[in-house]
Formats: structure tokens, C-alpha cells, sequence
């Protein structure tokens, strides 16, 4: 565990994550915030995009290298890099090494930064052991495990473990939570019959628990259960675990329409 | 076969499509699906070493296949040695002549099967009945799947894609003209029926079929396990007992089968044993009782050697337990018969187009979330989703992948290395997205990706990514 001294701060970097970036930029400042209250000091490389999934799982190996060249650029300086995602940080963390395997030049620059790449909730909870600062959420939550997350970085404990201390939050498993929500990336876009079908399972699953908030560490995942949520007419509300640990989860929920005096 | 790579995939899709809107079908799935995954967990929460017997298992199917053509001489020796006979099949259509020609010698009228997942691949009944003999599935899923004139759709579970109601009314139209004229509904009721009708079969029969779970080197035994004891009258009650096998069902010894058999029930059925597990290992002796007169075993290629020592060998592992099948939210929401041939879910998705070429099947790899259960659940530990990604990597090296996809892919792959560019260009649909979509918070409809929202509405972006914000926030500061 690494040991947080006022006089120097621990460096992190922001990896954003593509998502997160374009589609709900209040994760990523959930994520600075969560991070700089536990005392780091949180660089933000201008040089970033996407982790290179979409290529990856597309089977193309040379582009989703090259983008992995430069966000092992962007991010040589920090001393660890974090990501408000189970999958991306998987992508850092397991499939770079992988890539590069052979490579005689960027083997060990890959290994080196899957080495300081964190996922969110486990950099607070296994490497900081922070203790957050109190924040409250009134509200029945059902957590989605993303798959990535959940079976190739075993995070599973470390968001609840953090939820546990936000004041009126209760958390719901669902029945099998071990299920895929039916996103899968551009799985989604190239077969959206059968992406729309596990999704609607998986939102069935969290209607019979009666939350009223669906939570989560992926904004793919999330994206995926909201849009599903909001065309069967069902009222409940999807944030970033982020977004409730940082305490911004007072404002319009994701695919929630913005409030009328804003609009 | 030559089908357009465009045509196979329109196929996929389309039977995927008919499996989505087919309720019977959606009815029996859902039914089976939970059952498998609690059934399976129980079992394994059971048994506490239960990883480190998989890993056990893993070893010995690696050993065996670092070591196939020595453990497969092996057995052959020892069948030969029991009294029985070995026959190399390169391809499917050379392992039915073979089968084929010892049931012609034989003057064979009736053909008894019990389940065999590569006489399916063989496609070995048509054959037989063109020769003018009639064949019997044994297997009672295998028989409601024949009566319906349809193939399994699961490998531990042909018949899963069947509602009770439906088992009913085949049972009716086929049973009745035997004399069978109540309709039964009830599970116990259609179990009896299938069985008094099979029973008699059983006894005319000439030659009897099976596959093998295992075949065991140091012995020359076939291993079958099932829960319904057809396998037993299958092989002992006709003269001649043919086995077909695929070649890397072999193990080297008895205690290796029993490590593997501890994996193999708990993760088709849940169960720690299946009911009957049988070895048979060659004619009747002078002394036994009862037993066929000749055992044959017909060991099938068809491209399984291709595999080995190449990236797919893993693959070779599969002890067909049909774990992944259960596991999978594809399988689950379409059934096996989407898939197009006779191995379905995860390891049909890796194994068809290894098997049957790789440009009939473009569709399998592609329709999977990765999520990875499959691979965990596996009792070999297949890496089965890391093999599909393979797949992919082989499909886009190849040029197999659609040219316009690839395009688009390359296009955004370019931008995504240069992230100033690529900000950007993302600004202007990203402030389109958030203007089309803040009053609703959701877009009913986006370009480009019409089947997301065929199903689903997609939410709006914040119209200001984060990068932008920042870099204003910091200027501020
Ligand atoms: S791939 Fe693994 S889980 Fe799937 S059927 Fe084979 S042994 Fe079972």
C-alpha cells in the first residue's frame, strides 16, 4: 500500500477513457476529485483518446499497437496511471504485455505501465486504503459487475467496499451478477438484435430488485443499461460509482434529461 | 461447400434473428438456463479443490495432446489385443463409409445410436438410411430431436430447445400409429413412453453406435456417461458395437479418466457423477455373459491434427460438457441451432471454423461479447473467449473481415493516435448528439448505429467532452 505524505503528493495520471471523455466528462471529474481527496496530485496528459478496444477486439492488432505506443507515450511520466474502468485498465494491464510480447523495444515499456495502471475503485481501496470523505446518497442500488472488471482484474469487493461508507445507500445483488449486460463494445453496434436481447435480460434482472439506482464502474456497461432502462419507460436512475463517491450524483442521471431551468 | 462469405453471414444473423423471435424456443431456453448455472455452482461449492482438480485436468488433456500419436498407437494395441478393431478416418465422409461398410457386412436392417456428438458431425444418419437401414437415437433428447427431423442444439442437451408441449404433441403423432393413443404431458409419463417404444428397438437391433466420452490407452477402453443407461443397451444388445470418436479423446490411464470424470459431470449437470458411467472394452469373451459378437472403433479426424502444436490446440481440450454452452448469454438468447452446425455456443464458435473453414463461418467468432465467462467456467480451462479474439485477429490479417467496417475501424484508428486531431473532430457530433438529445437526456435514433437504438434509446452526451472542460478549468485557475 502506498503511503500518502503531505509534502509529496503521489502522481497520478488521469487515463480519461474515450467514453468517459466524450459521453459523461462528470465521471472523470468525479474520478480527480476521489483522487485528490485521498492526496494525490492528478496530471491529466493531453495526449490521450481510447485504450484501443474497438480495434483490439476488432482483431486488429497493428492499429490498436500504435495507439498503445502513444498512450504509453502520454503517460511515461506519472508514477501510476488510473481508469474509472474495469475494461480499459484491463486493456492497459493485460492486453498491451500481450501485444507486445515479442517486441523487443516495447515489451518492457508495456509492462511498465501495466505495472502503475490501476483501475479506480482498486487504486482507492488495495493501493490507498482511502478513507473517503463523507458523502450520503439516498437511494436502493443495484451494482453491475462489468465482465472485464469482475473476471480479468477481480473487482468485486472494492467499489462495495466504498459504497459501504456513503450514508444512505443500501446495495442489491442481482440474482445472476455474474452476467454480461450485452454490451461488448462494438459487439453492440454489429449485432444489435442479440446485444438488445442479453441487455434486456440484464434489465429485468435489476427490475426484480427493486433498486432504484443502478451502479457501476463501466461507462460502456452503464451507457448500454440506461438506454435499454429509458425505452422500457422504467425510471430508474445509472451512475459511475465515481459519480456517487465524489458526491455528484445530484444532477441528471446518465440518459436523464438535464433539469428544466438548465435546458 | 462454397458459400459466399457474404451469404454465410447474412445466414447467422438471420437464424439468429428467427431463434430471437421464437417464442417456444425463448420459453425453453429460459427454462434450462438457470438450472445449468445453479446446478453447476452447487457442485462446485462442493467440492473445494475443484480448481485444482481442473488444473489436474488441463494437464493431462495437454500431456495427451504433446503425446497423441504414441498414446494413440497405444490404445489401438490394446483394442486390438481386446479383439476389437481400429479404423483411421481422415474426414467425415470416409468415417461413414467406413461405418457404412461394416454395417453392410453385417446385413444390418436396424441401427441403434446412442448419443454420439461426431457421428453429428459425420453426419452419419443420412448415410446409413440411404443404405436402407433405419436408425434409432437411443438418446431420448437425440430421439425427440429425430422425430422432429432436427438436429441437437446442445451437446449434452440435443432436445433443450423443446417445450414440454411440444415433446407432447411429436410424441402423439409419432406414437400413436404404435398403438401409444393418450396424449401425455407429464415429464415422467413422456420418459416411459419414449422408453417402451425404444425398448423394443433395442432388441432388433443389429448394430449399435455410440460415441465416447473418453477412450482410455492403457486399456482400450471407450468410456460413455450418461443418465439414461441407453448407452448400455446400446452397446452390449446388437451384434456389432461401432464407437466413433474424435482422435484427442484419448487418456493415458484409468486414474487420469477418473480426475477427468470428476470435472466433467459437475460442470455439464451439477451432478458429482452422471448415473451410469460404462467401460467397454472390446467383444464378449468366451465367459461374459452377454456382449456384441465384434467392437469396432472408428477414429475420426477431420481436421483435429491440423491443430496441433498451432495456436488453436487448446482447443483440443474440450471435454464437451457443455459448460460454456450454459454460460453464454449469446447461446442463451439464440439456442444452438443459430450457430449452423452441430457444435454450438463459445466452442462452436471456435471449433467450426477450424473445422470447417474458416470463410463458412465468419459470423461465430465476431458475436460475442467477450465477457469471458466461458473461459472461466471451462473445466479444462480453454481460454475460449482469448480464442476467439485469435479468430478475429486471423479474420482481419486475412482480409476476410467486410472491407467497409475495416475502413472505418482504420479511419478512427488513425485519429485515435493522434488524440489533439481526434478532439477535434469528435467536438461537432459530440455538440450534435447533445443538442439533438438534452431535452430527453436519451437519443431515440443515431446515424450510423440504427440497430443500437432498435432496441435501446442512447444517451446524450454532455456536449463539452472532458478534455475540453479541463483545459478551460485550467485556464481559469
Ligand atoms: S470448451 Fe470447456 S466448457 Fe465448453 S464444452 Fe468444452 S470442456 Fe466444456
Amino acid at each position: 500500500m502506498i503511503e500518502a505524505q503531505t509534502h509529496s503528493p503521489i502522481k497520478v495520471g488521469l487515463f480519461i477513457t474515450c467514453l468517459a471523455d466524450l459521453m459523461r466528462p462528470q465521471v472523470a471529474f468525479a474520478a480527480v476529485a476521489l483522487l485528490e481527496r485521498a492526496g494525490c496530485r492528478v496530471r491529466v496528459a493531453r495526449e490521450q483518446s481510447c485504450c484501443g478496444q474497438p480495434a483490439l477486439n476488432s482483431g486488429d492488432r497493428a492499429s490498436t499497437m500504435n495507439i498503445a505506443k502513444s498512450v504509453i507515450r502520454a503517460f511515461s511520466r506519472d508514477d501510476f496511471v488510473v481508469v474509472p474502468s474495469g475494461s480499459c485498465a484491463d486493456t492497459l494491464i493485460n492486453k498491451y504485455p500481450d501485444l507486445f510480447r515479442h517486441d523487443v523495444r516495447w515489451a518492457g515499456r508495456a509492462q511498465g505501465l501495466a505495472d502503475k495502471t490501476f483501475e479506480l475503485t482498486t487504486f482507492l481501496v488495495d493501493q490507498l486504503g482511502a478513507e473517503l470523505d463523507q458523502v450520503s446518497y439516498p437511494g436502493v442500488c443495484a451494482y453491475h459487475d462489468s465482465c472485464s472488471g469482475l473476471r480479468e482484474l477481480a473487482i468485486q469487493q472494492q467499489p462495495r467496499t466504498l459504497l459501504d461508507r456513503v450514508e444512505g445507500l443500501s446495495i442489491r445483488e442481482l440474482e445472476d451478477g455474474n452476467a454480461c449486460c450485452g454490451f461488448g463494445g462494438l459487439f453492440s453496434v454489429k449485432y444489435p438484435d442479440l446485444s438488445g436481447r442479453i441487455v434486456s435480460d440484464k434489465c429485468a434482472q435489476i427490475a426484480q430488485t427493486e433498486a432504484d439506482t443502478v451502479l457501476g464502474g463501466d461507462l460502456g456497461c452503464l451507457l448500454n443499461i440506461a438506454g435499454r432502462l429509458r425505452r422500457e419507460g422504467r425510471d430508474l436512475k445509472v451512475f459511475h460509482v465515481a459519480e456517487v463517491l465524489a458526491g455528484m450524483a445530484d444532477g441528471p442521471a446518465i440518459g436523464e434529461a438535464e433539469s428544466e431551468d438548465k435546458a | 461447400m462454397s458459400v459466399s462469405t457474404a451469404s454465410q453471414r447474412v445466414e447467422f444473423q438471420e437464424r439468429a434473428r428467427q431463434a430471437l423471435q421464437d417464442t417456444s424456443l425463448q420459453r425453453a431456453l429460459a427454462k434450462a438456463r438457470g438450472g445449468f448455472v445453479d446446478h453447476r455452482l452447487d457442485a462446485i461449492e462442493a467440492l473445494p479443490e475443484f480448481d485444482a482438480i481442473r488444473d489436474a485436468a488441463r494437464d493431462i488433456k495437454n500431456h495427451v495432446l504433446a503425446n497423441l500419436d504414441g498414446y494413440l498407437e497405444l490404445y489401438e494395441q490394446q483394442v486390438i489385443e481386446n479383439g476389437g478393431q481400429v479404423h483411421w478416418a481422415r474426414d467425415a465422409d470416409e468415417a461413414c463409409q467406413i461405418v457404412a461398410g461394416i454395417c453392410k457386412d453385417v446385413g444390418a436392417k436396424t441401427v441403434t445410436k446412442g448419443k454420439s456428438m461426431v457421428s453429428e458431425e459425420m453426419h452419419l444418419n443420412p448415410v446409413l438410411e440411404a443404405a436402407g437401414m433405419t436408425v434409432v437415437e437411443t438418446d431420448l433428447g437425440e430421439y425427440i430431436v429425430q422425430l422432429a427431423g432436427e438436429t441437437p442444439s446442445h451437446i449434452i442437451a440435443p432436445a433443450v430447445h423443446k417445450t414440454r408441449e411440444q415433446i407432447t404433441d411429436l410424441f402423439h403423432e409419432h406414437h400413436s400409429p404404435l398403438g401409444y393413443t393418450d396424449r401425455v404431458t407429464q415429464r415422467e409419463a413422456l420418459v416411459n413412453e419414449a422408453r417402451s417404444v425404444l425398448r423394443e428397438r433395442f432388441v432388433t437391433a443389429d448394430v449399435g453406435i455410440t460415441g465416447a466420452n473418453f477412450l482410455v490407452a492403457e486399456t482400450g477402453a471407450n468410456v460413455i456417461v450418461t443418465n439414461e443407461g441407453n448407452g448400455d443397451l446400446t452397446s452390449c444388445l446388437p451384434r456389432v458395437h461401432i464407437v466413433t470418436a474424435g482422435i484427442e479423446k484419448v487418456v493415458p490411464s484409468l486414474d487420469d479418466l477418473s480426475v477427468l470424470l470428476r470435472v466433467l459431470a459437475r460442470s455439464a449437470t451439477g451432478q458429482e457423477f452422471s448415473a451410469y458411467t460404462s467401460l467397454y472394452s472390446g467383444p464378449r469373451r468366451a465367459d461374459d455373459i452377454e456382449g456384441p459378437e465384434a467392437y469396432h472403433v472408428v477414429l475420426l479426424d477431420n481436421g483435429r491434427s491440423r491443430l496441433l502444436g498451432g495456436q488453436y490446440q487448446p482447443m483440443l481440450r474440450c471435454i464437451r460438457c457443455g459448460a460454456c454452452l450454459n454460460h453464454c448469454p449469446v447461446y442463451g438468447s439464440i439456442g444452438g441451432h443459430a450457430y449452423g452446425w452441430v457444435y454450438s455456443g463459445p466452442m462452436g464458435s471456435v471449433l467450426t471454423p477450424l473445422l470447417n473453414g474458416f470463410d463458412q463461418s465468419l459470423d461465430l467468432p465476431n458475436a460475442c461479447t467477450l465477457n469471458g465467462r466461458c473461459k472461466e467456467v471451462c473445466p479444462v480451462r480453454i481460454p475460449l473467449s482469448d480464442l476467439l479474439l485469435k479468430h478475429r485477429v486471423e479474420q482481419h490479417e486475412r482480409r476476410l473481415s467486410p472491407g467497409f467496417g475495416r475502413f472505418l475501424l482504420g479511419v478512427w484508428a488513425w485519429l485515435a493516435c493522434r488524440p489533439r486531431l481526434y478532439q477535434g473532430v469528435m467536438a461537432l457530433p459530440l455538440r450534435l448528439m447533445y443538442l439533438l438529445g438534452r431535452r430527453r437526456g436519451v437519443l431515440a435514433w443515431l446515424p450510423g448505429a440504427g440497430g443500437w437504438t432498435g432496441s435501446r434509446d442512447f444517451p446524450a452526451p454532455a456536449g463539452r467532452s472532458f478534455m475540453r472542460q479541463w483545459q478551460n478549468r485550467k485556464v481559469k485557475s
